[in-house]
C-alpha cells in the first residue's frame, strides 16, 4: 500500500512493505565499496545516494619493443584488457513504503565500508532517524533542506547536458531540452513543496530565499482533499486533469459577456477562482473543483514567480518540488501561467533529475573532502532509468517492482571538460544536427538502425574477448540491456534529454562498458593499423610525385577515402565483413565525383594559395587507413606549409575510432618512417592531445581542459573535423571563430537521401568565421 | 417637459457599476428642488426618488448603505444627497423588470454604467427595459470615483484611513489619513477578482496585474467548504474560527522561527497544509475553514500587492472593493502584512466607500459628458 496523505506526520511506519525482495545487480548496485551515504526522505519518496568505485575492464595498448627484432608479421602493438577503478555516484529513488526493506538490503550488501555517518535531509529525515541509525549503524547527520536542494541543482545543471527542459503539452515532443549555459548563474529556483520557496542562486555557495508563498502543493492537496474527499495527491491531479474549471470559476466572459478588450483580457481568462461556487444550491463535480483549484494555485505561483523574476531581473526560472515532480498536469499549468504573466519573456524550466536534488546536495555536503565539484561527471545512460520511468500518468498500471525504483548513476570523468575556446557562441552551441525527439521519422529510422546493428555489435564484442570468462553471457546481457534501452526510447524519446544519434551511440558504449566490453573493435583496429602502416611510405611517395595542385586534391580525396573505413556504418561494415581485400583504392573509386553534395573545395584550394595557417586542430576519426593513409599525409602537408598541427583523438574507445593511446604508438611508428613527421614531433609542431570523449560523435562544449589550453596557447586558426559522427551527426551547423573544415563521406543511404544525395556522397564544407568576428573577438 | 439647462443632464442622476457579484448603484437625490420644478416633475421621476429614498431595502436582495450617504453634496450646481445602493448581479433581471415597471425609459435620461455587466447586460437593458446604456471603462471610473470622493470628504470627515500600530493587535486602531499629493499610488480593487493599478496622475494610470484569487474565491470556497451562502455568514464564521488549525505554520515544520530565512514561526508555511492529514481534517470546524480561507486569500493579495509596489517603486497602497465591506479582519491583515514584510516601508490605506467608486465614477461621467 502507498502511504496515506498523512505521510509527513507520522503514520508512515505502519504501511511498511517488507514482502519484496530486491534484485542485487539491478537496484542498489556496487554496494561492496560504497561509502558516503546520503538520504533524502520526502513526503512519499525516499532518495538514497552513495559513492562507490566500479572496477571494470579497460583495453590498453602497449607498443612492442621494435629495436630488438622486427618481422613483417609482428603486430605493431599488443592489446591487453586490464582492470581499472573509477568512481561512480548512485542515486536511487523509491517509495517510503520500501524504506525498511531497502535499508536492510543496503546493510546486508555493505562490505568494505568505513563510513560512519549518513547525511540526511528532507522532511522525513527526522522521522526515520532512529530506523536509519538502527538498521545501518550509521549516525544520521541532518543537513538543511534548502541548501541541499541548491547544491544539487548546481551540480546537475553543471554536469548533465539537457538537464533542463521546457514543457510543451500536445507538441510533437512535449519536452524541449535546453542547452546548458556555460555559466549557470544567476537563476531562480521555485520550490513548490507544501508551500512555495523562491530562491535566487547567484553562485556555487551564494543563494538567498527572496520570497515565498503559503499557497503551494499543500494547499492543493489539503484544500483538494476537503473539497473532493479524495485523499491522495496523485488522484487529485488525475481528477483535475479530467475536470472543466469553467463551471466553478467566474471567467471574464461571465462578467463581460465576452472579452475585456481595452485591457486585452480574453473572455476565457479566470476573473475569479471559485467565483461561481458562491451559492448554496448547486452541486459541483469533484473533477471540476480539482481543476479549478489546480488552476488557481498554479496561476498564483506563476504570477509570484514572475513578479520576483522581474524584480531581480532574472530570466532563468527553474521549478521543482513535489507539486511539479514529473507531473505533466502541473508542468503544463505552471508553464501556461508563466507564459501568461510574462508574455513569453520568461520560460518555465523543469529539471530531469529534480527529484534527486536534495539527495545529491546532501551527498555532496558529505563528500566535500573528495572534492566532487572539482571533477566533471557524466550521466551513465546504462545505469540510469531516465525521465518518467515511474510516472503514474504515463503508465498507470506500472506498479511492478522495477517500475518502483528509479535510478541515476553518474561517472566521474577522468578530466575536467570545458568548451572549445573557438566556439562562436558557447551558449547557443548545439552539438547535434538532428533532434530525434522532435523528428519522428528520423527517430523511427535510427532506432530501427541501431536495433538492426545490435547483432553485429554483439558478435564483435564476443570476438574481441576470446579468452575472457563468460563472454557470451555478458554479451547476451549487453544485448538485452541495449535492446531494452532502445524500446524505452521508442516510447520515451525524452528519457535522457534530446534523443540524438550521438546519445544512441553513447548509450551503446555505456552498455558495452557495463558488461565489460570496453573495446570490441580493438583487434580490428590493430589489424587495420598494421596493414595501413605498410602502405604509408608508398602513399607519401606517390603524393610527392604530383604537382602542388594535384597533390592538394589527392590529399583531400585520401582523407575522404580513408573515412570510408568506418565500422560504425552498416553499409561499410557489411562490405568489410565480407570483402577482406577492400582497400584504399576501392574506397576512392566509391567516392562521389565532384561536384560533391557539399563542395567548397575551390574555396579551400584558394585559401591554400594564401599564407599558411598558424595552427590546425584536427579531430580525427577511424583507425587504420583513415588515420594512416588519409590523415597523416594531410598533416604532413600542413606541417610542410608551416602550420602547426594538434591531433585530437578520443580518450577512450568507441567503435573503430583511433584512441589517444593508439595514436601515440602509430605516430611514433610513422615518425620513424618519415622525417617530416619526426621533425614535427621533435620540434613540438605536431602534438597529440586527447579529446576527453569516448564517443564516435563530438560535443565541442565538453572537451578536455588541456586541449582547450593548447588551442588557446597556439592561437589555433583552423579546425578540421572529420567523419560522419563528428562532422555530420554533430557539429554540422557549429559556428567557430576561426576557419573550419568539416568533411565526411555519407555512408548511410537514408541519411544521404535526407541530405539530398546518395550513398557515398561527399560533404566538404570549408567555412570562414562570421565577418563581425574581428570586433567581438576578445 | 422643458429643458432648462442644456448643460445639465436631466434627472434622475445615476451611476452604475455592474460587477461579477454585485451591482453598485449611486443615486443623486436633489434636495434643492424648487416648487416650480417639483410641479413640472413627471410622476415616474418622483416615484423613483420616493422609492429609493424612503426605503433601505429593495426587493429581497437590494440594500441601501445608509451609513455611507453623502449629505448636502453640491454636484453640477445642484445640492443633494448621494445614496449608495447594492444588489447581487444575479438579480439583474428583477432590476430590469423594475425599471420597466417604473417607466424609467420614458425619462429619456442617459444611464451611465461601468463594470463588465455594462457590456454583458447591454442588450438586456435595451430589450427588457428599453434603456440604452452608456458604457464606461471600469478602471477609468474607479479612479475618477476615488479621487472625487476623497476630494469632497465624507460628510466633513476623512474618507481615507489607515491602521495605526498594525503589528500590535492591542494597540492597532483605525486613524483618519489625509491623502494629499496622492501620486504615485497603488490602487488595489478587490471585488470578485482583484485588479492592481498604478496611478501616476489624474489621468495617467496602468493596470499592473490582477489575480483571480479575490472576494469571489473567498465566498466561493467558503460556500463549498462550510455550506454557507452569503458573504455576511462567511465573515461571521471566519471571525470566530482559528486558521492555525487548518494552515501549516512555519513553527509546525521547524518547531519555531526559521531563522536562516528570517521566517517567523507564526507565518503560514502552507495554507490548508494541515488538511493533507486525515485526522486533522476531521478535527477542525467550519469556522476554522472559513477563517483559513479568509486568511489565505487576504495574505495572497497582500503579497502580490507588495511585489507590485516594489516593482513599481510605490510606497502607498489604497485598498478598495467590496471584499473589504464589514471585513475589518482582512483590512487589519493587509495592514499588518504591508507593514511587516516591507519593514515599515509600505502603508496600507483604506477608503470608507469601499466598493462604490466605480459607480461614482460612472455618475461623474454622466455629468461631465452632457
Amino acid at each position: 500500500t502507498k502511504m496515506a496523505a498523512c505521510s509527513r506526520i507520522g503514520r508512515g511506519g505502519h504501511s511498511m512493505d517488507k514482502s519484496i525482495t530486491l534484485p542485487a545487480d539491478e537496484i542498489f548496485r556496487n554496494l561492496e565499496n560504497a561509502k558516503r551515504f546520503a538520504i533524502d526522505i520526502g513526503g512519499s519518496l525516499t532518495k538514497l545516494a552513495y559513492y562507490s568505485t566500479v572496477q571494470h575492464k579497460v583495453a590498453k595498448v602497449r607498443s612492442f619493443d621494435h629495436s630488438v627484432k622486427e618481422t613483417e608479421d609482428d603486430p605493431l602493438y599488443e592489446i591487453s584488457v586490464q582492470e581499472e577503478i573509477t568512481a561512480r555516484l548512485h542515486f536511487i529513488k523509491f517509495e517510503n513504503a520500501y524504506i525498511e526493506t531497502c535499508l536492510d538490503f543496503v546493510k546486508d550488501h555493505l562490505v568494505n565500508t568505513d563510513t560512519k555517518v549518513i547525511k540526511a535531509t528532507g522532511g522525513g529525515a527526522y522521522k526515520f532517524k532512529d530506523l536509519i541509525e538502527k538498521k545501518l549503524k550509521l549516525k544520521v547527520d541532518k543537513e538543511d533542506e534548502m541548501s541541499c536542494l541548491i547544491k544539487g541543482c548546481n551540480f546537475v545543471l553543471k554536469n548533465i547536458p539537457h538537464e533542463a527542459f521546457v514543457y510543451v503539452r500536445h507538441a510533437d515532443s512535449e519536452f524541449r531540452f535546453q542547452n546548458t549555459h556555460p555559466d549557470i548563474f544567476p537563476y531562480l529556483l521555485i520550490n513548490i513543496g507544501s508551500g512555495v520557496s523562491i530562491v535566487k542562486v547567484e553562485s556555487e555557495d551564494q543563494f538567498e530565499r527572496i520570497g515565498g508563498s503559503s499557497i503551494g502543493g499543500g494547499t492543493f492537496w489539503g484544500l483538494g482533499a476537503l473539497l473532493t474527499k479524495t485523499k491522495r495527491f496523485d488522484e487529485l491531479l488525475q481528477l483535475a486533469s479530467r475536470g472543466q474549471h469553467a463551471s466553478v470559476d467566474m471567467l471574464v466572459k461571465d462578467i463581460y459577456g465576452g472579452a475585456y478588450g481595452t485591457l486585452g483580457l480574453t473572455g476565457d481568462l479566470i476573473a475569479s477562482s471559485f467565483g461561481k461556487s458562491a451559492t448554496a444550491d448547486k452541486e459541483f463535480s469533484k473533477e471540476d473543483m480539482a481543476k479549478s483549484l489546480l488552476h488557481m494555485i498554479s496561476n498564483d505561483i506563476g504570477q509570484l514567480a514572475c513578479l520576483y523574476a522581474k524584480l531581480h531581473n532574472l530570466t532563468r526560472v527553474y521549478f521543482g518540488g513535489f507539486f511539479i515532480r514529473g507531473h505533466p498536469v502541473t508542468m503544463h499549468t505552471i508553464t501556461y501561467s508563466i507564459n501568461f504573466f510574462t508574455k513569453g519573456e520568461v520560460q518555465a524550466l523543469f529539471l530531469r533529475h529534480e527529484g534527486y536534488l536534495g539527495a545529491i546536495g546532501a551527498f555532496l555536503k558529505g563528500a566535500e573532502e573528495d572534492n566532487p565539484n572539482q571533477y566533471s561527471w557524466g550521466e551513465n545512460y546504462a545505469g540510469s532509468s531516465g525521465l518518467m520511468s515511474v510516472s503514474p500518468e504515463l503508465n498507470p498500471m506500472q506498479r511492478a517492482r522495477s517500475g518502483t525504483f528509479d535510478m541515476l548513476e553518474m561517472d566521474r570523468l577522468e578530466r575536467q571538460l570545458v568548451n572549445l575556446p573557438l566556439l562562436q557562441d558557447p551558449s547557443s552551441y548545439i552539438p547535434d544536427t538532428m533532434d530525434l525527439t522532435e523528428d519522428a521519422v528520423a527517430r523511427e529510422y535510427w532506432l530501427f538502425c541501431f536495433e538492426e546493428a545490435l547483432e553485429g555489435v554483439v558478435k564483435r564484442a564476443i570476438a574481441s574477448q576470446p579468452d575472457l570468462p563468460q563472454t557470451r553471457e555478458r554479451a547476451e546481457k549487453f544485448s538485452q540491456k541495449y535492446r531494452h534501452k532502445l524500446q524505452t526510447l521508442r516510447h520515451q524519446p525524452f528519457a535522457y534529454g534530446s534523443l540524438t544519434v550521438r546519445s544512441l551511440l553513447d548509450t551503446r558504449e555505456h552498455c558495452l562498458n557495463e558488461f565489460n566490453f570496453p573495446d570490441p573493435y580493438s583487434k580490428i583496429k590493430q589489424r587495420e593499423n598494421d596493414m595501413a602502416l605498410k602502405y604509408f611510405q608508398k602513399a607519401v611517395k606517390s603524393l610527392e610525385s604530383l604537382s602542388w595542385e594535384q597533390r592538394q586534391f589527392a590529399l583531400v580525396k585520401g582523407l575522404l577515402a580513408g573515412n570510408v573505413f568506418d565500422w560504425g556504418a552498416k553499409a561499410i561494415s557489411d562490405v568489410l565483413e565480407t570483402n577482406a581485400g577492400f582497400g584504399f583504392e576501392e574506397a576512392k573509386r566509391k567516392l562521389q565525383e565532384r561536384p560533391w553534395l557539399v563542395d567548397s573545395y575551390n574555396q579551400w584550394l584558394e585559401r591554400l594559395k594564401g599564407p599558411p595557417h598558424k595552427c590546425a586542430l584536427f579531430f580525427v576519426d577511424n583507425s587504420g587507413i583513415d588515420i594512416i593513409l588519409g590523415v597523416f599525409p594531410f598533416v604532413r602537408e600542413l606541417l610542410c606549409r608551416g602550420t602547426e598541427v594538434v591531433l585530437a583523438s578520443n580518450s577512450g574507445p568507441a567503435l573503430n575510432d583511433v584512441t589517444y593511446s593508439e595514436l601515440q604508438i602509430l605516430t611514433e611508428r610513422i615518425a620513424a618512417m618519415d622525417t617530416v613527421i619526426q621533425t614535427g614531433i621533435k620540434e613540438e609542431r605536431l602534438i597529440l592531445v586527447q579529446s576527453g570523449s569516448s564517443s564516435p560523435c563530438l560535443d565541442l562544449s565538453r572537451l578536455d581542459k588541456t586541449l582547450a589550453t593548447v588551442v588557446r596557447e597556439r592561437h589555433t586558426d583552423l579546425v578540421i573535423i572529420e567523419g560522419m559522427g563528428r562532422a555530420i551527426h554533430t557539429n554540422y551547423y557549429a559556428t567557430l571563430r576561426c576557419e573550419s573544415l568539416k568533411l565526411a563521406v555519407i555512408k548511410n543511404s537514408w541519411l544521404a537521401e535526407r541530405l539530398g544525395g546518395v550513398l557515398f556522397s561527399v560533404v566538404f564544407k570549408y567555412e570562414e568565421p562570421p565577418k563581425y568576428q574581428e570586433e567581438t573577438h576578445q | 417637459m422643458k429643458i432648462k439647462d442644456a448643460k445639465k443632464p436631466s434627472f434622475p442622476w445615476f451611476g452604475m457599476d455592474i460587477g461579477g457579484t454585485l451591482v453598485k448603484l449611486v443615486y443623486f437625490e436633489p434636495i434643492d428642488i424648487t416648487a416650480e420644478e417639483e410641479q413640472e416633475e413627471v410622476e415616474s421621476l418622483k416615484s423613483i426618488r420616493r422609492y429609493l429614498t424612503s426605503n433601505v431595502a429593495y426587493g429581497s436582495t437590494g440594500l441601501r448603505d445608509v451609513h455611507l450617504e453623502l449629505k448636502d453634496l453640491t454636484l453640477c450646481g445642484r445640492k443633494g444627497n448621494l445614496h449608495f445602493i447594492r444588489f447581487p448581479t444575479h438579480d439583474m433581471p428583477a432590476f430590469l423588470q423594475m425599471g420597466r415597471d417604473k417607466h424609467f425609459s420614458s425619462l429619456h435620461t442617459m444611464l451611465c454604467a461601468t463594470g463588465g455587466g455594462a457590456y454583458k447586460f447591454d442588450r438586456d437593458f435595451y430589450t427588457m427595459a428599453d434603456l440604452r446604456l452608456r458604457k464606461l471603462d471600469e478602471l477609468d471610473c474607479l479612479i475618477k470615483g476615488v479621487l472625487y470622493i476623497e476630494s469632497v470628504r465624507f460628510n466633513g470627515h476623512s474618507e481615507c484611513y489607515y491602521f495605526e500600530n498594525p503589528t500590535d493587535p492591542d494597540l492597532c486602531q483605525q486613524k483618519p489619513y489625509k491623502l494629499e499629493n496622492p501620486y504615485p499610488l497603488l490602487l488595489v480593487n478587490i471585488g470578485s477578482g482583484v485588479s492592481i493599478l498604478a496611478v501616476y496622475s489624474k489621468d495617467n494610470y496602468k493596470r499592473v496585474t490582477g489575480t483571480s484569487l479575490g472576494g469571489g474565491s473567498f465566498l466561493g470556497l467558503c460556500c463549498l467548504l462550510t455550506g454557507c451562502s452569503t458573504f455576511e455568514e462567511a465573515l461571521e464564521m471566519a471571525s470566530c474560527g482559528d486558521s492555525t488549525r487548518v494552515d501549516k505554520l512555519v513553527r509546525d515544520i521547524y518547531g519555531g522561527d526559521y531563522d536562516k530565512f528570517g521566517l517567523p514561526g507564526w507565518a503560514v508555511a502552507s495554507s490548508f497544509g494541515n488538511m493533507m492529514c486525515k485526522e486533522k481534517r476531521e478535527s477542525i470546524s467550519k469556522e476554522d475553514l472559513a477563517r483559513a480561507t479568509l486568511v489565505t486569500i487576504t495574505n495572497n493579495i497582500g503579497s502580490i500587492t507588495r511585489m507590485c509596489a516594489l516593482n513599481e517603486n510605490i510606497q502607498r497602497v489604497v485598498f478598495v472593493g467590496n471584499f473589504l465591506r464589514i471585513n475589518t479582519l482582512s483590512m487589519k491583515l493587509l495592514a499588518y502584512a504591508m507593514d511587516y514584510w516591507s519593514k515599515g516601508q509600505l502603508k496600507a490605506l483604506f477608503l470608507k466607500h469601499e466598493g462604490y467608486f466605480g459607480a461614482v465614477g460612472a455618475l461623474l461621467e454622466l455629468l461631465n459628458q452632457s
